[in-house]
């Protein structure tokens, strides 16, 4: 299994409750998205599995290991066997994006290729082979504060696929991208985890995206599942119960002008007209 | 025009600053501290514009004019500068091999433990505050006393100095280095130990490139302040600047000490020029 949690519970330090009971698993090289609300618990989710928080209550187990009963140096290996796409991507300004990429094998590399890359880069062929899927081969020598903001998140998506980890987990890893580039990074991630038998949970802000490359789609709200479902058995009323703390408008790429319409007057618009893109992107890819 | 209507609030309503009371007391409260330690310390500005002071200050200003420049006090003055831009260098280098690894070792930027936590969080935690504990007592006992000490045992000269120097001021780097390192961006360097990396890697690929900068700003005006110090330390023998500073002194020539003044205050410029240079090349 790439991860299985019994009865996951997150509470953070001000007492506020983020995850509760949260019964998941996931298969090895299965796919799931996950959507919801903000607030509604996919980052904390995120960060339990990338063993980047110790959760409250319950238990996660991940790659076929309980990583809080690990050692300090069984921990670091199973932290390289599975890489997060940061929303944010963690990336210092100065560093250049051949460097910036090369660090996602960091947690293999001995420590001494580390530090001799950043002399000269241990594998120019490996980050420009990775970088070219994102459209950004010609970028490879830039510094990453030349880049622009959705540049700078491929950036961030060529280091985990360098990583090449049995799990990637994203979160909202298209954030900053246009409607295009962010069908075709999704589109990438998915091709590379498919040829490799890596498992990957990906939250999307767009419920269009999450439908079209994801067999399965798990909503969660105020902490908690609200569904666990085969793509194909999402409809349109759990979309819009899922997301009736805002207004009921089921957030999609944005990039139809019917849908526009369906935010500005999410109020008024019937029903249908809020939710499109589910059918046209049903079962593509 | 329309008026807003006023927030009805009350006196005890939302509508000031909750922070205000406690800014007030806070300033208050610094004042009285203030106080008494100034009177302790003796400060009184007024009395150095008393006319008997101003005559002493004046006559002791006057020894200084003109700056010595004759040949043979020019040669020992270079000879004495560049010793003690040794000293300086040198002292500073060792200091530097002490603090990197202490401040590596000390900074929170990069414990692995902290993240979850897990596992080895009190060996961390002890650890940190070993290295800190140690850093504190390699800067409390100042480089003058230090230089003492080894004039006694290495006999007068620069070596005495550099070993002073190596000391306090590894304490102090790898104090502020720490601090540096805590002080910038450190989502980075966690999301790579988050993802496995060791600590070494982490801090050159996800803190130095944001910290280079400041790291080399702090350390060339350490550089700066170890040529000061090296003149101090020369009073006690340990060569360079300071040692002829002491000499001139003791003869009361004070258009040597003008002149040796004047080195410092080019010496310090020279610094300025690398912190510039070196930071723009790290930008």
């Amino acid at each position: 299994m790439s991860f299985v949690t019994h009865q996951l519970g997150l509470v953070h330090g001000n007492g506020l409750r983020a995850l509760h009971g949260l019964d998941l698993s996931l298969a090895r090289g299965e796919r799931v998205a996950v959507i919801g609300p903000s607030g509604a618990g996919k980052t904390s989710l995120i960060r339990l599995l990338g063993c980047a928080l110790r959760p409250s209550s319950g238990r996660v187990e991940l790659l076929g290991c309980n990583p809080w009963q690990l050692s300090a140096a069984e921990l670091r290996r199973l932290r390289a066997r599975i890489g997060t796409i940061h929303q944010a991507p963690p990336i210092p300004p100065r560093l250049r994006v051949i460097t910036a990429i090369l660090a996602g094998r960091l947690g293999t590399w001995p420590a001494w290729k580390g530090l001799a890359s950043l002399l000269y880069p241990a594998d120019i062929a490996g980050a420009q082979q990775v970088l070219a899927r994102l459209d950004l081969a010609d970028r490879l020598f830039d510094r990453c504060d030349r880049l622009s903001g959705g540049q700078l998140q491929r950036v961030g998506i060529a280091r985990v696929l360098y990583q090449q980890p049995e799990l990637i987990l994203a979160d909202e890893p298209v954030s900053a991208l246009d409607p295009t580039l962010a069908d075709a990074a999704i589109g990438q991630i998915v091709a590379d985890a498919e040829r490799r038998g890596a498992g990957v949970l990906a939250s999307l802000h767009a419920v269009d995206l999450a439908l079209k490359w994801f067999p399965r789609v798990i909503g969660l709200r105020g902490g908690e599942v609200a569904f666990d479902l085969p793509a194909a058995r999402v409809d349109t009323a759990m979309l819009r119960e899922l997301y009736a703390g805002e207004g009921s408008v089921v957030p999609t790429q944005g990039n139809d002008p019917d849908l526009l319409l369906g935010l500005a007057d999410a109020e008024l618009a019937p029903t249908d007209a809020r939710v499109v893109h589910l059918d046209s992107c049903r079962g593509r890819g | 025009m329309t008026v807003a209507p006023p927030l009805a609030l009350g006196d005890a309503g939302l509508g000031r600053d909750p922070a205000a009371r406690r800014r007030l007391g806070n300033a208050l409260l610094a004042v009285v501290l203030l106080w008494p330690l100034l009177q302790l310390a003796e400060f009184r500005p007024a009395a150095l514009f008393e006319a008997g002071n101003l005559a002493v200050m004046k006559g002791f200003l006057a020894g200084f004019m003109p700056p010595a420049r004759s040949p043979e006090f020019l040669g020992m003055l270079l000879k004495a500068t560049l010793e003690t831009l040794a000293i300086a260098t040198a002292g500073i280098t060792l200091a530097l091999l002490l603090a990197a690894p202490l401040a590596v070792t000390a900074t929170r930027a990069l414990s692995v433990s902290a993240i979850g936590p897990g596992p080895g969080r009190r060996r961390g935690l002890a650890m940190r505050g070993a290295c800190r504990a140690l850093l504190t007592m390699l800067r409390a006992i100042p480089e003058i006393i230090w230089a003492l000490m080894f004039v006694r045992v290495l006999g007068l000269g620069p070596a005495a100095g550099v070993l002073a120097l190596a000391i306090t001021y590894g304490g102090m780097l790898g104090k502020v280095y720490a601090e540096i390192l805590e002080s910038t961006d450190t989502r980075p360097a966690r999301a790579l130990l988050q993802s496995g990396s060791g600590r070494f890697a982490a801090l050159a690929y996800g803190l130095i490139p944001n910290a280079a900068q400041e790291l080399t700003s702090y350390t060339v005006y350490r550089w700066e302040c170890a040529v000061r110090a090296s003149v101090i330390m020369g009073f006690v023998g340990a060569g360079g600047l300071g040692q002829l500073m002491d000499q001139s002194m003791k003869m009361l020539n004070g258009g040597e000490a003008s002149s040796i003044l004047l080195v410092f205050l080019l010496l310090v410029l020279l610094a300025d020029a690398i912190s510039a240079g070196l930071r723009k090349a790290l930008a």
